[in-house]
């Protein structure tokens, strides 16, 4: 189905159906790592106005203190959803509070950098199907991406066997 | 009278010093990541030979974990984040 191209992409054709089930298994992951639940730290301060320059200072500060708080506080937990588990999953076993700050420093990240894969096989699947063309990068964040939708459905089918 | 040296409360020599153990990378098995797909993050994300990607792949498999790195802590954090983008399940603990 995928070939490999020169330079290391690959190319594939996608029926119409195809692609739209693509879109369609990718969409719910994309929507679970943006799980308004757990909001990712603000990205953005409001404080600034439209020219770039802080329209108060006092607000900026207030932003960003408020910013630093809120990550002190937290002490992030394994994700309820199992799914978001199995995609964020914990970086020490027997070590809750390792596992915790890990977790704190690096949960957001990981979340931006699947919702960029999952982003980048969105943008690249043509609506009507037809020859995809993949850079190298592309390549891998559509692999990256497919791994995620295949966890997601080993935990919601309970997948516990190797059928390898 | 005269008066012995005193003792001289030297510090103790870096070599009695026991160096901190080394901290480990280890990939657990799971039931949905494909052998194929292992392997090739082992191989090209982690640039092992593919024989050796293959053996770690086959450990996982097998055995249920393999130890895939050793050295700073940080640095083991740091495969793990590599790891989960990919969609392993990896863990960092310390050598015993």
């Amino acid at each position: 189905m995928f070939r490999p191209m020169k330079g290391g992409g690959a190319s594939v054709w996608l029926s119409p159906g195809e692609a739209t089930l693509l879109r369609t298994l990718v969409v719910p992951v994309m929507e679970l790592l943006s799980d308004p639940a757990r909001p990712a730290p603000p990205a953005d301060l409001s404080g600034l106005a439209a020219s770039g320059a802080p329209a108060e200072s006092a607000d900026l500060f207030d932003d960003l203190e408020k910013m630093f708080n809120e990550t002190a506080a937290e002490a992030p937990e394994t994700p309820a959803d199992p799914v978001l588990a199995r995609l964020l999953p914990d970086a020490y076993q027997d070590d809750d509070e390792a596992a915790s700050e890990f977790r704190k420093y690096t949960e957001s990240s990981l979340r931006e950098a699947k919702k960029y894969f999952a982003q980048t096989m969105l943008e690249t699947l043509p609506v009507k199907g037809g020859r995809v063309k993949l850079s190298a990068d592309q390549a891998r964040d559509w692999l990256r991406a497919l791994n995620d939708v295949r966890l997601m459905f080993g935990v919601r089918l309970a997948v516990t066997e190797d059928f390898e | 009278m005269s008066v012995a040296p005193a003792e001289l409360d030297l510090p103790r020599s870096a070599d009695e010093v026991t160096p901190e153990k080394p901290w480990l990378t280890i990939v657990w098995n799971d039931p949905v990541n494909l052998m194929s797909y292992v392997t090739y993050v082992f191989e090209h994300v982690f640039g092992f030979p593919r024989p050796k990607a293959e053996k770690l792949m086959l450990d996982v498999h097998h055995k249920g974990r393999a130890v895939v790195a050793s050295g700073s802590r940080e640095a083991m954090e740091r495969n793990v984040e590599v790891l989960h983008g990919y969609g392993l399940w990896a863990t960092v603990r310390q050598d015993t």
